[in-house]
């Protein structure tokens, strides 16, 4: 569960001047729902995203997950309620370790012990866990990740974001850089993952049709701010083409606000 | 001759082993082993001056344990320093080591007793306990090989353990991609600390055992110690490749004793290319472009 309150984001121009990202958003989701989040370029989707995670400060506003108000918080504490994939496969892994490693680095939140890492209990598991992929990894543990390619490294990366069943997860077009087959192949274990552990998800994606198909709810940005979030029948009744329209909508306002500065 | 270059071989391969940690574990490129590993030096002879006469001539276990651990909390002192400065202070590494030499370089000074130079004529413990302890057994320059070879091995043990720990992959994957670490929950700040705490500890342990063996510590001994260790650490990169942790500690020595044995080569036959001892600085930065140049040839083709 997450819940976003009049949160606002913003990035300093130098000379005082301040670029707005977020403008006191407001934002509930229930748990285990799956949300997508679309919008056009800059946005804001990805800060969206970066402030829940923590990543960027709030300048106003509360950020709570799980009822723990966790705005003050560092991206690392607010990790033991987050996973996260990016949209550069290269982001989530360290690729001079092995698999095994890497897997054994997410597979618990929190402080480290003075222990072995991957006795053979744990790789067992380990290699049981990475066969979900479908990928063959399971017989690659020892390789370095930075001999997998694109889209078996985002698969893994996605496996290591839910491994340890985070209250949230946070997907920012994670397919996007992966080839039409292995974004499909990591799209159907990212649907599989949510069900089978009952996440609560936020998916920004530029794929209108897939937006649709795979969320409970849609919910557009514009400019920092939510121009429209549809669920339950007003989503189910939705059409690719009826987002477009949305799309255009927001847009034409921005070109009627643009031709009030030239006049 | 050999026993010579095996013995300092593997001492400052202790160091090299420090300066593996920060260049290549944390991708840290840290100075501040300049800083303490003389630091390291200045409080092994000073405990060993200081604690000595209290446990009598002929060395004593304990004794030894306390040099050492002056010597690796000196180093890691240093290495905590540069981690604060680097951390509260967001400069670049490189700069935050540079401050930390500076400054140890005057807590060095005041550590000797104000003197650049302490010389062990009173007693050399680490030495004496050796010997008595080898005594009869072996003649005392391969009592020092073999002291030198098991203290190495335990070492080894105890580093090869410890990033096979949580603790130690959790390092590991610091230096490779710190987001990975911050995912995993784990407080970045804190854990890269410990590395460079550990790192500029065995930097003063390398220095407290270095003091002894040369029979005194210098203000002055961590000059070039940076570029040495590199150096020694591309060596053994140079000669073993391998992505096993275990293989790349092991590989520091051996790097280390291919460097020390390479300027004694220097030293000894150089005078027939004309190099003097002046020129030992230029043949270790020439060593360190070579390896370089080496490995991405190297590289290339494989
Ligand atoms: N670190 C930053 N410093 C300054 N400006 C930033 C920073 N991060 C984002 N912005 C600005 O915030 C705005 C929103 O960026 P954001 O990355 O959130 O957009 P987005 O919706 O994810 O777009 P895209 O679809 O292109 O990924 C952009 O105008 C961007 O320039
Ligand atoms: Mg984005």
């Amino acid at each position: 569960m997450i819940e976003i309150e009049s949160a606002r984001v913003s990035f300093s121009l130098g000379a005082g001047e301040e670029h707005v990202v977020l403008k006191n958003l407001s934002l509930s989701v229930k748990e285990g729902q799956t949300v997508s989040i679309i919008g056009s370029n800059g946005a804001g989707k990805s800060t969206l995203l970066n402030a829940i995670a923590g990543t960027v400060p709030l300048r106003a506003g509360i950020i709570c997950i799980d009822g723990v108000d966790c705005t003050r918080q560092a991206e690392w504490e607010r990790a033991r309620y987050v996973g996260r994939v990016r949209q550069n496969p290269l982001a989530g892994t360290a690729g001079a370790m092995t698999i095994l490693d890497n897997l054994a680095l997410a597979s618990r939140k929190g402080p480290r012990r003075l222990k072995i890492a991957t006795p053979p209990v744990i790789a067992r598991r380990m290699a049981e866990e990475v066969a979900q992929l479908g990928m063959g990894l399971e017989s690659r543990l020892h390789e370095n990740v930075s001999r997998l390619s694109g889209g078996q490294r985002q698969a893994l990366t996605l496996l290591m974001a839910v491994i340890s069943k985070p209250a949230v997860l946070l997907l920012d077009e994670h397919t996007a850089a992966l080839d039409p087959a292995n974004a499909e192949k990591v799209s159907a274990l990212t649907k599989r993952f949510i069900q089978e552990f009952g996440l609560t998800a936020l998916i920004v994606t530029h794929d209108m049709s897939r937006a649709l198909s795979e969320a409970d709810r849609i919910v557009m940005m514009h400019d920092g701010e939510i121009i429209a979030d549809l669920s339950g029948e007003e989503k189910t009744s939705m059409t690719v083409a009826g987002l477009v329209d949305l799309f255009r909508k927001a847009r034409g306002r921005d070109y009627a606000e643009d031709r009030d500065l030239l006049r | 001759m050999i026993e010579g270059i095996l013995v300092e071989g593997l001492i400052y391969g202790i160091l090299a082993l420090g300066v593996f940690i920060s260049f290549r574990i944390l991708d840290f490129p840290d100075l501040t082993v300049e800083g303490s590993f003389p630091a390291g030096a200045a409080g092994g002879a000073m405990t060993a001056l200081v604690l000595g006469p209290k446990f009598g001539t002929g060395g004593s276990p304990l004794l030894v344990a306390c040099i050492l651990c002056a010597g690796l909390i000196a180093g890691g002192l240093a290495g905590f320093a540069t981690a604060e400065i680097y951390h509260r202070l967001k400069v670049h590494p490189l700069l935050a080591g540079i401050i930390t030499m500076t400054g140890f370089y005057s807590i060095n000074l005041r550590i000797l007793g104000g003197k650049p130079n302490l010389p062990l004529i009173a007693g050399n413990p680490l030495l004496d306990t050796v010997r008595s302890l080898l005594n009869g057994m072996l003649s005392p320059e391969f009592s020092l090989l073999a002291a030198s070879m098991l203290a190495v091995l335990v070492l080894f043990g105890i580093l090869d353990f410890f990033f096979h720990t949580e603790v130690g992959i959790a390092m590991g994957a610091l230096g490779d991609n710190e987001n990975s670490v911050i995912q995993a929950g784990i407080n970045p700040v804190r854990l890269r600390t410990l590395g460079i705490i550990l790192a500029n500890a065995l930097a003063g342990l390398a220095g407290a055992i270095a003091a002894s063996y040369q029979g005194f510590a210098d203000v002055n001994f961590g000059q070039g110690v940076v570029a040495s260790g590199l150096a020694t650490v591309m060596l053994g990169e140079l000669v073993i490749r391998s992505q096993y942790i275990g293989v790349q500690l092991a590989r520091v020595f051996i790097g280390s004793i291919l460097f020390k044995a390479l300027m004694y080569a220097a030293r000894s036959w150089g005078y027939l290319a004309g190099i003097t001892p002046n020129d030992l600085r230029l043949i270790t930065a020439l060593l360190i472009i070579g390896s370089i140049a080496l490995s991405k040839v190297g590289r290339k083709s494989s």
